[in-house]
């Protein structure tokens, strides 16, 4: 059994706004483990970044968290003999010193659009050292006490931290680093500037990278490149990633395990394989019989999924997938809410029809 | 695990309820941003009431012409108390009378206030004769001393100049030029930079490079020598009127490159969204383009710019007249009541002539506030 | 080629031909022009009565150029497209016109017979305006229909779409973004056209409004007898929706055919690897993926030779010095690459 690092339980978010209050993320569970993939995936609205960044705690107003918790086993970086902490983060202040030492410290984000999250007047060398400073320390020996070594740790200076810009750059594959630490983000080209955010991501040596959207804006070609990168460095560095997207493909050749989520629902979780191969709700099943796949020949129908997404003020009851479910039961579905059921073991839905009801 | 829940089937709910809501959705959306902005609903209230005040009713507001010489000169601020003559209190307005002194320092006849003269204040009270809009010939004024029941008294409330005329009706008067300058020069200025901005963002190429040195060349112009030389150009045998126009023309032409860079910037980023390039891919004419596409897309941008350029523009009147070089007498605005202070003599002996800068700021800040409020209501910086 | 094209002329609606289209780079306060984005470097192509061809390409290939300066949005700087219209023949017959020849007042007639669907569902429908206003505006500028008639025909163009007669009073903001790209459609659809150039119609959509996107085209396609000109960067979508496949690098066609041939048995390295580089939604699909090194060439400084040869692994000094030409190796399969006959690249 592997060995958690976060587990989110049951958690919902909520956004008052003029109109009413929306319910961005509904009862939500799921847990990353060490060292693992998880995917999670969804159109957009279902919730599955704010899910994210609620584990971060960096929800954007006026979004809470009104239920459940978000526990992250947390071990010392510098010292890993030492127990593992459990913290709960919707009980951490969003601004409070614990927060900001995980918050890119120990989980770290890489977004879709790679130019408007990198500083366009710093230079790649100056966002890294930035991180640098704030989360890495490098260790000292101070004296040998028989066999134990004491350790002390230092942040890193100036010139270590330039030195260390430089190797992240290689290690995330920029040609040229040396210069490169000195270029301004407009200066390298958008795969380039993903690869910069990775590097940012990974400099501070995370227990968990969290990857929204990494991808969506690149070429296919680039999209490759960076997904090849990810694995890479997912190896070498013992990293547990959380890959959200909407892109089938991307998720299926990245994780481990799937999330899937609809209006704010998880509405399946499996392994990928078994994920892909004996879908349990008909949301998914949907999903994955609506894109078009390279290779198969063309001229068919597409099925698609009627409806639209319904409007967050107004979802329907019972299911909230049930007006647009191509196995809908009548007096079922429409009035009941189901539950979150382990179908098969390790396989599980959200949906009545697996329920005895 | 646990027990499925049942929801209640209640009614169902209601999307047409909330499109239909919806469907003004951008301008409802921004009054209810407005609304929820207390200064700038301050300063709406305030912009209209000048407007109302000075702009339209001025002489009915006034207790006196604005050109009206009593010989009550320099007479100070009769303040108004609730009393009677008998000492009573009372909820009616009275105020004090004046009494004529002889300053020996200064030589000459000044107007103190005599508390022992106290007189009771009129509302729509019969006065000196106006017309009303310029139209409805009229003599009733809000406020006033009943002429026929006490001759000798006078309601200076902010005590008189030196050729004995009534500030508090001056300033209602000088309100009026100053603030429709304000305003008729921000409309020009928003055609003139308007027209200029989207045919230089629009069409691009040789144009914008000779607009957009223009407005350069025109910013680059030093304003106070500029306007020493128009100023000194223009005949002293026109009229106060046309001279009026002039110098609203002359700050027009000063003021429109701003808004024209700032629309040109506007059409620029608009020029290359889809629904133009829709438009144009189906045959849309460039004027269609440019008036069913682009400049509705600036306006929201435009009205805030336009409402915090106003103020910029009272101010340059007051500066310029101040100065001598704009409205002179006998036209009244704020700016050719501040020129009377420009002396010592005047601050030191009758600082009340000062009374007019309060309503300079209060008038600015009052613009200041409403479009602080619209931009942050409309947002055309970002969000939607 | 001019046989080929005397042979099948006759279910031939668009033959273009040497098409370019060059950018000018300016500088300095004079505006002077320092050097040339070659965003469309000598294209030719031709489309068939209710057929789809699929442009396909990474970003900043030229795809999206390359309709737009067809229907004239930018000037052309070199090339012939003709089109078969009967709108300036004085006897109503069919016949082929260079689009690139026509006057304004000829290029506006025009524009009734070609119609644009664009990308972005935000900002290609017009927020000030309503829904009827936007369907019926080409309408209106072609002074085709007015009053209760225009009202009517708008109604049966959003009822064909899938929305509903209620939506003609509402704005864009309250549809969401598939429903947006029905409206765009709808008002492409206004003038009867006879080619739709489809710019990205659905990459901004979710996957499962994505699928009833395409669904609609298909559908219209066939009702109508339209021929689409799609351009998209995904490779499945253009596989599902297109009979023949363009595939775009740097402003040439690398490669151009029927979309089985294109997929199965690619003839230029570009295309191979970029269809190995698409992620495969099978986590069983088991392949060595020949991921492309770097970035996509510069359109205003490209590379001689071969545009593609840094980043191509099958390059040899050929590629690096000649520019390969564009012929046509196999019937109907084009191909511009010096190797393309010994080389044995991998299908999906």
């Amino acid at each position: 059994m592997s060995e958690p690092l976060l587990e989110i339980k049951d958690v919902r978010v909520e956004f008052e706004v003029r109109d009413g209050i929306i319910r961005a993320v509904d009862g939500v569970s799921y847990t990353v483990n060490r060292g693992e993939t998880i995917g999670v995936i969804g159109e957009s609205g279902c919730g599955k970044s704010i899910t994210a960044k609620a584990a971060m705690q960096m929800l954007p107003k006026p979004g809470k968290i009104t239920q459940g918790e978000i526990l992250y086993y947390r071990r010392d970086k510098f010292d890993p003999s030492r127990p593992t902490q459990l913290v709960n983060i919707t009980k951490l202040d969003p601004d409070g010193e614990l927060i900001r030492q995980i918050r890119g410290g120990e989980f770290a984000m890489i977004f879709q659009e790679p130019m408007s999250s990198l500083t366009p007047v710093y230079t790649t060398g100056t966002l890294i050292s930035e991180a640098l400073f704030l989360h890495r320390k490098i260790p000292v020996t101070v004296g040998d006490q028989m066999s134990q070594k004491i350790m002390q740790y230092r942040p890193v200076t100036k010139e270590e931290a330039r030195e260390i810009s430089i190797e992240m750059l290689q290690k995330v594959g920029i040609p040229k680093p040396h210069e490169r630490v000195d270029a301004y983000p407009h200066q390298l080209s958008g795969g380039q500037r993903q690869r910069v955010m990775i590097a940012i991501a990974l400099s501070c040596q995370p227990f968990m990278l969290i990857a929204d959207e990494p991808t969506t804006a690149l070429d296919v070609s680039i999209e490759a490149q960076i997904l090849d990168l990810m694995r890479e460095l997912q190896e070498s560095v013992d990293m547990s990633i959380m890959f959200i997207t909407h892109n089938l493909g991307v998720v299926a050749e990245m994780a481990k395990e799937i999330v899937v989520m609809y209006m704010g629902k998880q509405v399946e979780s499996a392994e990928t394989v078994s994920l892909f191969y004996e879908p349990k709700h008909p949301y998914t099943r949907a999903l994955l019989q609506a894109i078009p796949k390279i290779g198969r020949r063309s001229g068919e129908r597409l099925a698609s999924i009627k409806g639209m997404v319904p409007d967050p003020f107004h979802l329907p009851p019972g299911c909230v997938f049930h007006p647009r479910c191509p196995s809908f039961m009548p007096g079922k579905c429409d009035r009941i809410v189901p539950t979150w059921k382990e179908a098969e073991p390790g396989h599980w839905v959200r949906c009545l029809l697996y329920e005895d009801v | 695990m646990e027990e499925p829940q049942v929801t209640e089937t209640g009614p169902e709910p209601q999307p047409q309820a909330q499109k239909q809501e919806l469907s003004q959705a951008y301008w409802s959306l921004v009054w209810w941003k407005f609304k929820k902005n207390k200064l700038a609903i301050v300063g709406a209230i305030l912009i209209f009431l000048f407007y109302f005040v000075c702009g339209l009713f001025a002489e009915f507001f006034s207790p006196y012409l604005v050109n009206y010489q009593s010989d009550h000169l320099e007479s100070r601020p009769q303040p108004i108390v609730f009393k009677t003559p008998e000492g009573k209190f009372t909820l009616r307005p009275h105020v004090y009378g004046t009494v004529a002194e002889l300053d020996l320092v200064q030589r000459k006849r000044t107007w103190t206030v005599d508390k022992t003269q106290i007189y009771p204040i009129s509302f729509f009270v019969k006065g000196q004769p106006y017309k009303l809009l310029g139209l409805i010939p009229m003599n009733i004024h809000l406020f006033g001393i009943n002429a026929e029941k006490y001759p000798e008294a006078t309601v200076f409330l902010f005590g008189t100049d030196r050729l004995g005329r009534d500030l508090f009706s001056r300033i209602i008067y000088g309100g009026r030029l100053s603030l429709l300058l304000g305003l008729i020069g921000q409309a020009l200025t928003l055609v003139l930079g308007m027209v200029m901005g989207a045919i230089s963002g629009y069409y691009g190429g040789a144009v914008d490079i000779l607009v957009q040195r223009l407005t350069e060349f025109v910013g680059a112009f030093p304003d106070i020598p500029l306007f020493m030389a128009l100023a000194a150009a223009i005949p002293v045998t026109w009229s106060p009127i046309l001279v009026y126009f002039m110098l609203t023309l002359i700050l027009v032409f000063i003021r429109w490159g701003g808004l024209a860079r700032q629309v040109r910037g506007l059409i620029l980023s608009l020029r290359e969204r889809e629904y133009v390039l829709a438009a144009k891919s189906a045959g849309a004419s460039d004027w269609r383009i440019m008036s069913r596409h682009l400049l509705p897309g600036t306006m929201s941008h435009v009205i805030v710019i336009a409402t915090l350029m106003i103020p910029g523009m009272i101010l340059s009147e007051t500066a310029l007249s101040w100065l001598g070089l704009g409205l002179r007498p006998p036209l009244t605005s704020w700016g050719v009541l501040l020129q009377e202070v420009s002396a010592v003599r005047v601050i030191r002996f009758a600082p009340w002539m000062l009374i007019p800068v309060p309503f300079i700021i209060l008038a600015v800040l009052a613009f200041n506030m409403l479009g602080d409020g619209l931009r942050d209501a409309m947002d055309p910086y970002g969000g939607r | 080629m001019a046989e080929r094209i005397a042979t099948k002329s006759e279910n031939i609606i668009l033959d273009v031909k040497g098409m370019k289209k060059y950018f000018p780079i300016q500088k300095g306060l004079l505006r002077q022009v320092v050097g040339y984005v070659k965003a469309v470097d000598d294209v030719s192509f031709f489309l068939r009565q209710g057929e789809t061809l699929g442009l396909v390409g990474e970003s900043g290939c030229g795809k999206t150029t390359v309709s737009r300066t067809i229907i004239r949005l930018y000037e052309p700087t070199a090339g012939t497209a003709y089109f078969q219209t009967s709108l300036f023949s004085a006897d109503g017959k069919p016949e082929m016109v260079n689009i690139f020849d026509l006057d304004k007042e000829q290029m506006k007639r025009i524009r009734r017979e070609v119609a644009m669907i664009f990308q972005d569902p935000i900002n290609s429908l017009n927020p000030r305006m309503s829904i009827f206003d936007i369907v019926s505006e080409p309408m209106v500028i072609h002074g085709v229909s007015a009053g209760p008639e225009m009202e009517e025909t708008v109604v049966t163009l959003l009822e064909r779409v899938g929305l509903r007669k209620e939506h003609i009073r509402r704005y864009p903001h309250e549809f969401s973004g598939g429903q947006r790209q029905r409206i765009g459609i709808a008002r492409a659809l206004s003038m009867n056209p006879k080619i739709i150039f489809c710019d990205e119609p659905v990459s901004a959509l979710d996957v499962s409004i994505q699928a009833q996107t395409l669904n609609l085209l298909q559908d219209l396609q066939a009702d109508f007898d339209l021929s689409y000109v799609f351009v998209a960067h995904d490779l499945s979508v253009v596989q599902h929706i297109s009979n023949r496949v363009a595939v775009m690098y740097v402003g040439k066609i690398a490669e151009l055919a029927y979309s089985d041939a294109l997929y199965n048995d690619p003839l230029h390295p570009y295309t191979e690897a970029l269809m190995s580089a698409v992620p495969k939604p099978d986590p069983k699909y088991q392949s060595e993926r020949l991921i492309m090194q770097g970035d996509v060439a510069d359109p205003s400084n490209p590379p001689p030779g071969c545009y593609f040869h840094p980043r191509c692994r099958y390059a040899v000094d050929k590629c690096r010095t000649e520019t390969p030409e564009f012929r046509e190796l196999k019937p109907e399969h084009f191909v511009a690459c010096h190797r393309a006959e010994e080389l044995k690249l991998k299908g999906v």
